[in-house]
């Protein structure tokens, strides 16, 4: 009995298993179908077939891992400048009242304005090129880091502190072995959000203009009416924002390795 | 002081115990290296409310006094200002031979233990125990966690330890230290019944071998008077009952003496915020009716 019952178990582990792929493959069947028999111009979306071969394309001219170098180029030297002067001024706030009394209500209030919303003034202050990116992309993630640096020291057991004081420790050793470590969850979230936030403005700023990049890629094609290639540019920004996630919950993986959901 | 008592402190023929005023000294071994403690008058009041009012209290070398009370009634507010967590409004404290102040370099070396471990969940079993020593403490550390029996968990996380066993953690923490006064904040309050009873010969044992002058503060009458040599009722932020232990250790939970004294100490507990003042011998009594064998009390 046992032995007619374990295939079945395994048809059914196979079957949970390929089930959730099944609609997508559908849909692309579908698509590709529809693509090819007329039913869809290529003018609305190329078929599927068609974006693998463009990809295959802008990779041996070496356009596609040119413009994903200046993309993620820009993506992260935004999050650098932006969300290191976040996690600066989180610490800070955090760490000393005064300075939280001086900044945080000024920076709750700016808080509240969509960054998407200077554009306008973005492009005034700096015409259309790389600062006005960068701007835009600092701007975006400095608030998730600066926000969830503060919270994250703010929120550090006061026992922990309490008894870290009374074995001892205090100044930079208190620091780096109570307080950072306590609030670094919280950082990390922050990163997390910030991640996100990274590559919404990116694309935005990207899309608006350049000369370089997925997003100067993907509009030049739009003129030449390569849905192709828009495809392709499309899709390259989700596997970076994946690729971008995945880091991150690497990197919380390995700091907070010591945490019991971690374990 | 009850009968039952005197000829046990008879028996045990404690020198000190006898010619003091202060009765609960403990039975001299030859290696203590605990700090007494004198405390007099000391006031410590949050806002409009007195927290403690003129306490005085002498603790030997060496000895182990427990201090029992109501929730509120000042006695972990005591024992942080001992530890130097707090600072009384008035009066005096002295920790060995010096006044102990914060500023002074050679401060007796007086560590507390939390009701919860307080471990950093980020650090190492061992990293926990030698937290605040240089890395040459290293083997230090290893030897305090052999005494507590957790050597084999010296990498683990601290999430990964149960409670008892992070209490004990936190246990040699402070030992690595060689504490000379080791303060105890309700740290088996959050333990079951019978991690508690495991801890109890822990400490026990571990105040005899260091000789550390031990102050307990608790809220379980029969955890005091399975380790103390001396039990202190604290009332409204001044003692009510100071009683001297003089049962022989290891301690017999069930005996005869061991439920007086847990009965005297309780009686005078329930009696300060009893159901009727005014008669507290009939609330005596009907502690007594219980038969307080086996009985166990948590205030």
């Amino acid at each position: 009995m046992s032995a007619s019952r374990l295939p079945y178990q395994s048809w059914r582990r196979l079957g949970a298993n390929a089930l959730p792929w099944l609609l997508p493959l559908l849909i692309l069947g579908a698509w590709e179908y529809a693509a090819r028999s007329g039913l869809l111009s290529t003018r609305v979306l190329p078929e599927p077939w068609a974006v693998v071969k463009a990809a295959w394309h802008l990779v041996q001219t070496g356009e596609m891992w040119a413009n994903l170098k200046v993309s993620a180029g820009r993506a992260f030297a935004g999050l650098a400048i932006g969300g290191g002067l976040g996690l600066l001024l989180g610490l800070l706030t955090g760490l000393f009242v005064p300075a939280q009394v001086a900044l945080d209500t000024t920076l709750q209030m700016l808080r509240n304005i969509p960054p998407l919303a200077m554009i306008p003034l973005v492009i005034l202050w700096f015409g259309i090129d790389e600062g006005a990116k960068l701007f835009l992309v600092a701007l975006g993630v400095f608030f998730p880091l600066y926000l969830n640096t503060f919270h994250g020291i703010r929120t550090v057991d006061r026992n922990l502190i309490e008894m870290a004081r009374s074995y001892g420790l205090s100044g930079w050793r208190l620091y780096r072995d109570v307080i950072l470590p306590g609030a670094l969850p919280s950082i990390l979230v922050g990163l997390r959000f910030s991640l996100g936030l990274m590559w919404v403005l990116l694309i935005v700023a990207e899309t608006i203009s350049s000369s370089s990049g997925i997003g100067y890629m993907t509009m030049n094609a739009r003129e030449f009416l390569q849905t192709d290639v828009v495809l392709v540019g499309i899709l390259l920004y989700a596997l970076l924002g994946k690729i971008a996630d995945v880091a991150a919950k690497g990197l919380e993986r390995v700091c907070l390795r010591w945490h019991p959901s971690y374990q | 002081m009850s009968a039952a008592v005197r000829t046990q402190l008879l028996r045990d023929s404690a020198p000190a115990g006898r010619e003091q005023p202060v009765v609960g000294a403990s039975v001299p071994t030859p290696d203590r290296n605990g700090l007494a403690v004198s405390i007099r008058g000391l006031e410590k009041h949050y806002g409009e409310r007195q927290v403690l009012r003129g306490l005085s209290l002498d603790i030997a070398r060496g000895s182990f006094v427990a201090i029992v009370g109501r929730s509120g009634c000042g006695k972990s507010t005591l024992l942080r200002i001992v530890a130097g967590l707090e600072q009384a409004d008035g009066g005096r404290l002295e920790i060995g031979a010096a006044s102990a102040c914060p500023a002074c370099e050679d401060r007796p070396e007086v560590r507390l233990m939390f009701q919860d471990a307080r471990l950093l969940p980020w650090k190492s079993v061992i990293d926990n125990v030698r937290l605040g020593l240089p890395r040459s403490a290293l083997p230090a550390a290893r030897d305090a966690l052999r005494d507590v029996g957790l050597e084999d968990r010296e990498k683990d996380w601290p999430a990964a330890l149960s409670g008892g066993q992070r209490q004990r953690v936190a246990l040699a923490r402070a030992l690595v230290h060689r504490p000379q006064l080791l303060l105890l904040d309700e740290p088996l309050g959050a333990l079951d019944a019978l991690t508690r009873i495991e801890m109890h010969a822990l400490i026990e044992r571990l105040w005899r071998e260091h000789g550390f002058t031990a102050l307990l503060v608790t809220h379980d009458v029969q955890e005091a008077v399975a380790l103390a040599d001396r039990v202190v009722v604290i009332e409204e932020g001044a003692i009510g009952l100071d009683q001297a232990l003089g049962l022989a250790r290891p301690r017999a939970r069930g005996s005869q003496e061991f439920a007086a004294l847990e009965n005297r100490v309780l009686t005078r507990v329930l009696q300060q915020h009893g159901v009727d003042p005014g008669a507290p011998a009939t609330a005596a009594e009907q502690v007594d009716a219980l038969r307080l064998e086996g009985v166990r009390w948590v205030i």
